[in-house]
């Protein structure tokens, strides 16, 4: 899976819990989840439940703490895979 | 000085007609909303029927925000938001954009037995199979009994009181009379009331344990629920919503709002769990003392009740029942005022039973009509040795009605009447 195909997986994944009145045109990779994209800060949870399943890999607690852009979370799913070759 | 209280605002979402419009016609033409579950057979329960509000062709996204539906494995609270929601625009009410202040004047009190039992179902699973990190963000919400409230006081804006009562079958109606207190002491403007209850066989399992439920109707479900009949033989299980808006007479009058009828007062109390009354049944005493408190509340005499909804179960307790409302109004044979169940149309929608026969009564009393009874043409002896035949309406008929009262009566020995007038100006 290249770059680009990960950003696109965890944008739809990122695209579900955005607020009806947020356009999934909002989501860059910069993106602040909460602040920017107004996603409910106990939606992360969700997402990274989504994430693990969707990469096949296992996110802790400390990893959520640093997850604040999209970015941030293409990072850790980076991280984690990489652990895992 | 103390505020008038009128409802204004009514939805439904019940076992025999989802929406004002569909129920209204199936408690008209008496329409029953109880069938057979394959998977209650499955299961293997005695009584394998229920009633369940059939929300199929609904869409959601009508009632839900898109991340709200994501895993939304909640029935009660499905039910509870629609007939919520549905209250509210009947009202004439717009429901509030995401940004701007609270309503401070509006408040929500939206009762329930216990929620999100599927939800819950699957959290456990989850949690025993030491998998509690991926619960997911929407166990709590789903799951905690004033999810409801917390829904619909979230959709509405609500900056008043917003809270879920239980106590069981008397919830509903016990919500109303919360509401109108409220409004009544000038503490809120307008109130969002009613209850709910989850469908299943979760929130069913109990009751069949108990051996309440009838046994022998599994092929003729719609004939099952009996009430005030000498073949009663339990009460079938149902689940739904009903929610009412309530609101002062001013803001009504000043909104040109439509006005369904008038809440003169009521009386919730319990009985102690003695002189017969016990965690299941009734304390005859209290139950009287519970009607009359209520018709001294509204001040009326009760030659001045026209009909009554009974909580009528359709268990043996039915005639117990009827000897309660004869012996605290002091009325029987003819004098006595109408009498009907809605629990013959839908069974006993436990927590939201109250509520949703509430939209009934608050239905009759607009269309001066009354809903005929369901499945008693055989009533039971005693019943005749206190109240006319005459009295208990097989059909639906029109008829002139001021005042109704309407009662529930739950587990935990509580209960909760309610006088409605029509409003007149």
């Amino acid at each position: 899976m290249n770059e680009k195909e990960k950003y696109q997986k965890l944008k739809t994944i990122v695209e579900t819990y955005l607020p009806d009145d947020v356009s999934v045109d909002a989501i860059a990779a910069e993106s602040n989840f909460t602040t920017e994209l107004n996603i409910n800060s106990a939606n992360l949870v969700d997402i990274v439940l989504d994430v693990e399943d969707a990469f096949d890999i296992r996110l802790e607690n400390e990893d959520m703490d640093g997850m604040q852009t999209v970015q941030d979370a293409l990072t850790i799913i980076n991280t984690k895979i990489a652990e895992k070759a | 000085m103390k505020n008038r209280v009128v409802v204004t605002g009514l939805g439904v979402c019940a076992p025999n007609g989802v929406g004002l419009s569909g129920f209204e016609t199936a408690m008209t033409k008496g329409i029953s909303g109880i069938s057979f579950h394959e998977q209650l057979k499955k299961l293997i329960f005695s009584c394998q029927i229920a009633g369940k509000p059939n929300i199929e062709d609904v869409d959601l996204n009508n009632y839900f925000t898109k991340v709200q539906l994501k895993g939304l494995d909640a029935s009660g609270l499905v039910y509870g938001v629609m007939a919520g929601k549905d209250a509210w625009r009947d009202a004439g009410l717009h429901t509030p954009d995401t940004d701007g202040d609270p309503d401070w004047d509006t408040g929500v009190i939206f009762g329930t037995g216990i929620l999100g039992v599927d939800k819950f179902r699957d959290a456990i699973y989850k949690v025993d199979a030491g998998d509690v990190r991926r619960l997911g963000s929407t166990a709590v919400i789903q799951t905690m009994a004033s999810g409801i409230s917390a829904f619909l006081g979230g959709i509405l804006a609500a900056g008043n009181l917003v809270t879920t009562n239980s106590s069981a079958c008397t919830t509903g109606t016990e919500a109303i009379l919360m509401g109108y207190e409220r409004i009544r002491s000038g503490q809120a403007v307008r109130m969002l009331v009613g209850s709910c209850s989850d469908s299943g066989p979760y929130v069913w399992g109990g009751f069949d344990a108990m051996r309440i439920l009838p046994r022998n109707y599994n092929d003729d479900p719609t004939s099952a629920s009996r009430p005030m009949s000498a073949s009663a033989s339990g009460f079938v299980p149902g689940s739904g919503a009903g929610a009412l808006v309530l609101e002062s007479l001013e803001s009504a009058l000043a909104r040109g709002a439509t006005i369904y009828g008038e809440i003169l007062g009521g009386n919730s109390n319990s009985g102690g769990q003695r002189s017969g009354g016990s965690m299941t049944a009734p304390n005859s005493m209290a139950v009287q003392r519970c009607i009359r408190a209520a018709m001294a509340n509204a001040n009326i005499l009760p030659e001045a009740i026209d009909t009554i909804n009974g909580h009528l179960t359709a268990t043996t307790k039915d005639p117990a029942e009827i000897q309660n409302w004869s012996q605290a109004l002091g009325l029987k044979g003819e004098d006595f005022p109408m009498i009907n169940s809605f629990k013959g149309h839908f069974g006993h929608c436990l927590a939201a039973a109250g509520s949703i026969e509430c939209v009934a009564v608050l239905l009759q009393l607009k269309n001066q009509r009354l809903y005929g009874n369901l499945n008693c043409n055989d009533i039971h002896p005693d019943i005749l040795n206190t109240i006319a035949e005459t009295r208990i309406p097989k059909k639906t008929m029109d008829y002139p009605i001021k005042i109704s009262a309407k009662a529930s009566f739950g587990f935990g020995d509580v209960n909760a009447c309610i006088i409605f007038s029509r409003y007149t100006s």
